[in-house]
């Protein structure tokens, strides 16, 4: 449930909801009579758009998700839940991992499982401690390959210092799945005093990006696809707590003051890419932003694959990097901790939050010019022309 | 990145940019033909460069956005069928015909597949001999060769499970309807470079002799664009009516000769409906007829199909640069991106689209004359 737009999230009589819809039958009734009626969901099939991350994930989460399930800590829309239990605070989150090939140029199926979770726990500040790992696995899945993606698992929990304290197992007929899915659960701990959400975003606050975008999805879709570029394409899989902990540190030495932490948000941009990234966030902290296209890390490879399928990379998924929204005074200090780590040598400066046009991203062009950046709406199609 | 930054320079943009001021005295409407050049503009952020006494108009060259809803329902309806897989460009899974999309059939368990070349369709129809394998053939000038190689193919290889869904239009005819048209506003053209360098510019020429209007022959890099533009308004200031090449470096004036032979081997030129225009005569191709068991129009039982488009859609007053989106009832209201009355709402490159995410820019009290649902309710 990551990773939803709130622009999305309004009542039943918004434009999405007009009575012009054709395709109105899968209406939810009410359970009860003479309460307010439950938002207009429009499909009758989920289709495949409804996971991409983009506006038909919101309409999920806000339509069918959230009224049944609504209270204070879900309807923040975080990537994790800070539970307070007995003065501490936990972070808590859980993700699903669903990928073909299983195996891909720089990763699998099984490290994406293990980073992933702990990179959604690492994006509250928090110091990931165990996870819990369930898998679907399709009858005639070679052992090998689950034998591969589980050393893989080991090795990426033992390289995040996480430990995986328990688990689940199902097998589905064949064709009843896709080789293997697989759900992690994770558990953390926040230890220091800070206070990192996709609401807090504040004008004049700086955004940060770790460096090169859009490795991941461009690896899986080469691979995909049966592209042959030159050179493959890796995916950037990595766990991002270590390089959490060094901007943290980094804040701690600038003696950032304990009720006003100067990093305000940490978030992975995965699936819908940096763009709707950072769309969510200016949504969530009703700020508007305004980037340089120029300042966007993209290696020539990635570039030049989306330039051939009329790709954006800005909308590619990615699965190593993370975007942080930090007071402009610490900025400096957290970009030069980020570039002194492995994971963040690339990092830049991309732009900056603006009190203007809240909810809505805009960027500078290379050539001089200005867009914006919209919620992409369901999968990034390739294009004909 | 080689071939790409060039055509990219901010600083070079600038030069040109200020050139067309130098030059520029009055104020001149041009069309971009083509959909990839409005990608281009947009996504450049090109138009909020030009000085304002230039306006760039939204052509009717999006390939997506121009297909009937008929020939969308036809698709569609060939699609549901369990004995077929269905081949697409990826962006026509998207476009809504009179229910859903091809996403909501592929949900409902269609197969339906995205292709990057037709060709693989003949891997496809050779790996599933028991299934009909249909490829949506649309699209201009610019994709007709591939398509036609598929045909070709086909009939080569004797694989009578690959057909075409074939929904080709043209340009000049098109350029020639928007110019006859009483309202007509569109001063001069960025003409379709990938179109040129399949069929070369010579039948451009006659249309720009008629009419006496500029149509420069443009490429799709931010630079590109601007120099184009910049080559249109020196005609219209010297009020020369002329076809010129801003594309040099890809196509001559007389295309691709081997392109064009194939292209007319398996295509014959016939009349064509629009979307939100409607028929245009000779506007397209069709498979002759020695193709007729690749012609996935006669092969399935889709004829009776005769879709009505929604009366209240001015999409195509829109296409041809008479109205502006400001001045449609429906827009973002009843018509928007996720449930688009016509076919300027359907692409993110089309016209009432691209309305519909600048009209979030506006500030509240510029909100009146362009109706638009911004992020957090009704503006």
């Amino acid at each position: 449930m990551n990773r939803p737009n709130s622009a999305e999230n309004q009542p039943a009589t918004d434009a999405n909801s007009q009575p012009d819809s054709a395709n109105q039958a899968a209406e939810i009734p009410s359970p009860l009579l003479g309460s307010c009626p439950l938002p207009i969901f429009q499909h009758k099939n989920i289709v495949l758009g409804h996971g991409s991350g983009g506006k038909l994930t919101a309409e999920l989460i806000n339509k069918v998700f959230l009224p049944a399930f609504t209270n204070p800590i879900l309807d923040k829309l975080d990537d994790q839940a800070v539970l307070q239990i007995n003065g501490s605070r936990l972070a808590f989150t859980t993700d699903s991992f669903v990928v073909t090939p299983i195996f891909f140029p720089g990763g699998d199926i099984g490290t994406l499982a293990i980073n992933g979770t702990v990179n959604d726990l690492a994006m509250s500040g928090a110091r990931p401690l165990y996870l819990a790992a369930a898998f679907i696995l399709e009858e005639g899945l070679a052992a090998e390959d689950l034998r591969r993606v589980v050393d893989s698992m080991g090795t990426a929990a033992c390289a995040a210092q996480v430990q995986l304290v328990t688990g689940d197992t199902k097998v589905v007929n064949r064709g009843k799945g896709d080789k293997i899915f697989i759900t992690t659960t994770g558990i953390g701990i926040i230890e220091r005093p800070v206070d990192i959400s996709a609401s807090r975003a504040r004008p004049g606050d700086k955004i940060l990006l770790s460096g090169f975008i859009g490795d991941h999805g461009m690896a899986i879709m080469s691979q995909r696809e049966n592209l042959e570029f030159e050179g493959a394409i890796e995916s950037d899989c990595a766990s991002l707590h270590g390089l959490v902990d060094a901007m943290l540190d980094a804040c701690d030495t600038i003696g950032a003051n304990q009720s006003e932490h100067p990093i305000h948000c940490l978030r992975d941009p995965t699936r819908g890419g940096v763009a709707t990234t950072l769309n969510e966030i200016t949504s969530q902290s009703k700020v508007g932003m305004f980037l340089r296209e120029s300042s966007i890390p993209v290696r020539e490879s990635v570039r030049g694959a989306c330039e051939i399928l009329g790709l954006d990379p800005l909308y590619v998924a990615n699965e190593g990097k993370l975007v942080a929204i930090v007071a402009p005074e610490a900025a400096d200090s957290v970009l030069q901790q980020m570039r002194n780590h492995a994971l963040g040598q690339n990092a830049m400066i991309i732009g900056e939050v603006i009190s203007e046009h809240p909810g809505m991203v805009r960027m500078e062009t290379g050539v001089g010019g200005t867009r914006i950046l919209d919620v992409m709406f369901g999968e990034q199609l390739p294009r004909i022309c | 990145m080689k071939y790409l930054d060039e055509y990219r320079d901010s600083r070079i943009a600038r030069k040109v940019v200020d050139e067309i001021r130098r030059v520029q005295t009055k104020p001149w409407v041009i069309m971009e033909v083509c959909g990839g050049q409005t990608h281009s503009i947009v996504r450049n952020g090109i138009d909020d460069l030009l000085p304002n006494g230039v306006e760039l108009v939204h052509g009717p060259g999006c390939p997506v956005c121009v297909t009937p809803l008929e020939m969308i329902d036809k698709a569609h309806a060939i699609a549901r069928r369990p004995d077929v897989i269905f081949c697409s460009f990826g962006d026509m899974l998207r476009v809504p015909g009179s229910e859903g999309d091809l996403f909501t059939i592929k949900s409902e368990g269609g197969d339906v597949r995205v292709v990057y070349s037709p060709l693989d369709c003949i891997k496809i129809a050779q790996a599933n001999p028991d299934k009909k394998v249909v490829f949506f053939a649309i699209g201009f000038e610019t994709t007709a060769p591939a398509n036609a190689m598929l045909a070709w193919r086909a009939r080569q290889d004797g694989l009578k499970n690959v057909s075409l869904l074939v929904s080709h239009v043209l340009v000049p005819p098109a350029l020639a309807a928007i110019l006859q048209s009483p309202q007509n506003r569109v001063q001069g053209f960025l003409g379709p470079g990938h179109v040129c360098a399949v069929m070369g510019y010579e039948e451009y020429e006659p249309i720009s002799a008629r009419f006496h209007v500029p149509i420069v022959i443009t490429g799709f890099e931010p630079l590109d664009i601007l120099q184009g533009t910049l080559m249109t308004i020196r005609q219209l200031e010297t009020e020369r009516g002329e076809v010129e090449n801003q594309y040099s470096r890809i196509l001559g004036r007389d295309g691709n000769k081997p392109a064009q032979k194939l292209v007319f081997q398996v295509f014959q030129i016939g009349d064509r409906k629009w979307r939100g225009i409607g028929t245009i005569p000779k506007s397209g191709y069709h498979l002759r007829p020695e193709f007729a068991e690749h012609d996935a129009e006669k092969l399935f039982d889709v004829a009776q199909i005769d879709t009505r488009e929604s009366e209240i859609c001015i999409s195509g007053e829109i296409l041809r640069g008479i109205k502006k989106p400001k001045d449609c009832p429906a827009f973002g209201t009843l018509c928007t991106p996720q449930s688009p009355l016509g076919a300027t709402m359907v692409s993110a490159e089309g016209a009432c689209a691209a309305y519909y995410a600048y009209g979030r820019h506006l500030k509240k009290n510029e909100s009146v004359d362009i109706p638009v649902h911004s992020v957090g309710g009704v503006a």
